[in-house]
């Protein structure tokens, strides 16, 4: 469990504890289908992928997300997070290793609340970006 | 293919129970190792009533309001051809397991990129809780390659 984050403690040009998974699998993708209930069957299927002109099934980008997720909450905890904005830039394929990284861009006021903006990566082992994107926070 | 006349049109729309197993289930499956989202002492001790549902999986539990398939036919969309292009969430309040969520979602617009060669078809939905507050809006977007 973490500890709420006050405006004491964040300032712009602060990063987030960056996140780093283990490679994409196979199995990652069939527990992520049944959990999420995304039985897409490009994501679980490699007959399906190759009639669909891919070579291989590849992640759900929502599993990414969940993973960009998981590093703002480790940060700050839920309750304070008022908006999350991704974009899918990029396949993450089996094999891949996500890392979630973020860092402060600005703090304002908003709502009655002092509140931070956070863009978010997350990149494979190669640097490649796979998601881009943007948080709000609210501050204590 | 889908077009402009779909903006607006309802798609779908229904309640799903929370359930705590759900929410165990999809810790377990995205590798979340804080006890909050699987462990019902620690979720109390942050003060929480129950599970909390993690920001993500209200894309999940709206999933189960209709049918991908069906869905698609209503998009005139191609389930070998499309990806997730965008995906935001507004917060309003907490959700948890135990709740009962309702999700409506709408066509929020329809456009293409380069010529048509890419069809983006955005989703609006609206997520209350069975006493009628306010929970979340989604925003998702699909893209479709016609090239």
């Amino acid at each position: 469990m973490n500890k709420s984050l006050s405006h004491a403690d964040v300032k712009v040009g602060d990063t987030l504890p960056a996140l780093t998974l283990p490679a994409i699998g196979r199995t990652t993708l069939a527990l992520y289908a049944g959990a999420s209930g995304d039985h897409n069957p490009i994501h679980i299927d490699i007959d399906f992928a190759r009639r669909s002109r891919m070579p291989d099934v590849f992640a759900h980008g929502m599993l990414s997300a969940a993973y960009v997720a998981r590093a703002l909450t480790d940060w700050a905890p839920q309750r304070q997070l008022r908006s999350l904005a991704l974009r899918f830039t990029g396949i993450t394929h089996l094999g891949h290793r996500p890392t979630c990284s973020g860092r402060v861009t600005e703090t304002f006021e908003a709502g009655g609340e002092r509140r931070a903006r956070v863009e978010l990566r997350c990149a494979n082992q190669y640097g490649e970006d796979k998601i881009v994107g943007e948080a709000v926070l609210a501050l204590d | 293919m889908a077009d402009k006349s779909l903006i607006g049109r309802v798609l779908n729309h229904g309640k799903v129970d929370v359930e705590k197993g759900r929410l165990r289930f999809f810790a377990k499956a995205t590798g979340q190792a804080d006890p909050v989202y699987s462990d019902e002492a620690a979720a109390r001790d942050a003060g929480h009533p129950a599970l909390p549902v993690p920001p993500t999986f209200l894309m999940c539990l709206n999933s189960e309001v209709g049918s991908l398939l069906d869905t698609l036919n209503t998009l005139r969309l191609d389930l070998g051809r499309i990806l997730h292009a965008e995906q935001a969430f507004d917060y309003h309040r907490a959700a948890y397991a135990g709740d009962t969520l309702s999700f409506e979602t709408k066509v929020a617009d329809v456009y293409e990129k380069k010529g048509g060669a890419l069809l983006f078809v955005v989703n609006q939905t609206r997520v209350t809780n069975q006493r009628g507050e306010h929970v979340a809006d989604l925003r998702s977007t699909i893209v479709q390659r016609n090239a």
